[in-house]
């Protein structure tokens, strides 16, 4: 018979272990909330790119993901696995990460890639002349300038006056009083800030992709050159989700025509 | 054809369409799938639901129901064929020259025929184009610049060999180049949908138009921004157009920086057949207005005059057609009669 004590210990045990699998579970999602699609500027969990992250008993974690097309292109699907990877394996529990990627031309050559720690010069081989650092600058740099301009847009519309805001150092603009909207782009617009140019307390705040301070009477024409970045964004990211729900069927099936209503009139050509 | 409420004609020239057979049948291998099933994943995703076809049918459409989906039922009044070959993943090419000028040779006032090149052809390919060119009086090329073939995949308008393609295209008087960006592109590190060769080649070809497909869509941002500086390039609306239906306020911000950078007179409808169909984009487009809140901020305006131009009267410009005459050849062919007396008014 075994004893009663015995028993509860090894249970507790057990859902100590499983808590523990839990909150480490957590933070790799936490973690790879962290990581962005560089074209998107957005979270490759809200993307919802990623599904699977498990943690096994020896502390070893296991990603999959998937993307909108088979097509999505190689360069931007290493550099998300490969983020991903790193992400993880700064938490100081970790003993390994695996990721891998589905359904995608190129699955196999980045897997194995990826499973052998390769960079994408080593993954591709002669198919490529370089590691992705210019690509991922190009990219850093669209994502600052969106930033910004969300960050201009919303200065301007509580009242700060171009002359104001062109004058601010970082430290005035961390410090400045805002809501909760204006705290949360004051930050998003920090994170990106040290891709144009150094980052010192007393610098200027907001200054152009190539490190020129801004100027309060232009300030409204450079918005307007901005503008076109974010709209690309906005639009390329409600493309990339649509598809992936239509491609891994996330919303109600199709309903083919014949086999719906087929006699709803259609009225639009009016005679 | 569409004819507004106040009883005005407005001539209809589809920049894009496919005449395409990706059936099952027709696949070479997996990439042939895939190519297919992407297709049909942006049909489905930005089509509404009432215009939504089967897969079979998606993957390969008869002549009857093209000419029907573009002329009958949708208000095209001409639509330009363009091919995309894909010889490596189709086994007779998913959307040859060949295949489209079937459709030119029963209906030719109805239809422009685009051939292709592809730079990676050499000698050989310079003289399949004089000889493409010769037979079918081509006035446009089709480029996709992702094409894949064999250990390539992919090129750029600034390789030797496309240089020298466009020069021979420039000397066949074949004026209007249709690029198509796509993911792959060697060297893999490089972003493939980089605009930047266009605004290269588009310098050094003055003579040449550069319709630029999807207008640069995924980096409509840099192509506003070559459009701007180039005088000979153009914006295809394929893709955009879509958004009217699933995401409207998308679609308005696209039109308006388009009309604030490229301007009226550089854009292109095309319907990008058979993955949307005229009918439904056309309606949607003639009612659709830009926001007032994007106006205040863009200056931009879809006026009728403007939805003219992009809808017919660009496309003609590029192509030389006079859209008087052409009414007439098209309305003595009895193109027109099934048409009603009165109009198509935006509901």
């Amino acid at each position: 018979m075994i004893d009663r004590a015995e028993q509860n210990e090894q249970s507790l045990t057990g859902r100590a272990r499983d808590r523990l699998v839990d909150h480490r579970q957590a933070e790799v999602w936490a973690c790879l909330h962290g990581v962005t699609d560089p074209e998107l500027d957005e979270s490759v969990t809200e993307l919802n790119f990623v599904t699977k992250a498990d943690v096994d008993p020896d502390a070893r974690v296991h990603i999959e993901f998937r993307l909108p097309t088979y097509w999505c292109a190689a360069n931007f699907s290493f550099l998300m696995a490969d983020d991903m990877r790193r992400a993880v394996s700064a938490l100081d529990w970790v003993k390994g990460v695996s990721v891998v990627l589905g359904e995608h031309m190129y699955a196999d050559k980045i897997n194995a890639g990826l499973a052998r720690g390769l960079s994408f010069q080593e993954t591709f081989g002669t198919e490529a002349d370089g590691n992705l650092d210019d690509l991922r600058q190009t990219f850093l740099v669209k994502a600052f300038q969106r930033r910004q301009a969300a960050l201009l847009n919303h200065l301007a519309g509580v009242g700060h006056s171009a002359e104001t805001i062109v004058s601010l150092t970082l430290t005035e603009l961390d410090s400045l009083p805002v809501d909760d909207e204006g705290g949360k782009l004051v930050r998003r617009y920090l994170e990106r800030r040290a891709v144009v140019g150094p980052v010192r307390a007393d610098a200027v705040a907001f200054i152009d992709a190539g490190g020129a301070r801004l100027q309060a009477d232009n300030l409204s024409a450079y918005l307007s050159g901005l503008r076109r970045v974010g709209v690309n964004a906005e639009f390329n990211s409600a493309l990339c989700r649509g598809l992936l729900s239509v491609r891994f069927d996330l919303e109600t099936p199709f309903v083919p025509k014949s086999k719906a209503s087929s006699k709803t009139p259609d009225s639009q050509h009016v005679p | 054809m569409y004819r507004t409420a106040k009883g005005e004609e407005i001539f209809v020239i589809d920049g894009h369409t496919h005449f395409w057979d990706g059936s099952p049948a027709n696949q070479k291998n997996i990439h042939g799938k895939q190519f297919i099933e992407c297709f049909y994943a942006y049909h489905s995703n930005l089509s509404p639901p009432s215009e939504k076809w089967e897969k079979d049918k998606f993957e390969k459409y008869d002549a009857k129901t093209m000419f029907d989906d573009l002329f009958v039922t949708g208000y095209d009044d001409m639509a330009i064929l363009q091919p995309t070959y894909l010889t490596d993943f189709y086994k007779n090419g998913f959307n040859t020259t060949e295949r489209n000028s079937a459709l030119k040779k029963s209906h030719p006032d109805r239809f422009i025929l685009n051939g292709a090149f592809d730079p990676r052809d050499g000698t050989k390919g310079l003289e399949d184009l004089h000889a493409l060119s010769e037979k079918h009086k081509l006035k446009g090329i089709k480029l996709y610049t992702a094409e894949w073939r064999g250990e390539s995949k992919g090129y750029k308008l600034t390789d030797k060999a496309s240089y020298q393609y466009l020069e021979a295209a420039q000397k066949l008087g074949i004026k209007n180049i249709h690029v198509h960006k796509g993911p792959t592109i060697i060297p893999l590190n490089r972003d493939a949908f980089d605009v930047a060769d266009i605004d290269d080649v588009a310098t050094s070809f003055q003579d040449l138009n550069f319709i630029v497909e999807h207008c640069g869509l995924p980096r409509l941002d840099d192509f506003c921004w070559i459009a701007t500086q180039e005088t000979n390039v153009y914006a295809g609306l394929a893709v955009a157009l879509p958004f009217m239906h699933t995401r409207p306020g998308y679609f308005a911000h696209v039109i308006s920086e388009l009309l604030f950078w490229v301007g009226p007179d550089k854009i292109l409808y095309g319907s990008d057949y058979g993955i949307w169909t005229p009918k439904w984009l056309i309606d949607k487009f003639m009612a659709f207005e830009i926001p007032a809140d994007i106006t205040k901020e863009t200056g931009s305006v879809l006026s009728m005059e403007t939805k003219t131009k992009i809808l017919g009267l660009n496309a003609a410009r590029l192509y030389g057609i006079d859209v008087e005459a052409q009414k007439k050849k098209i309305r003595a062919g009895g193109g027109y009669a099934h048409l009603p007396e009165a109009v198509h008014a935006p509901r």
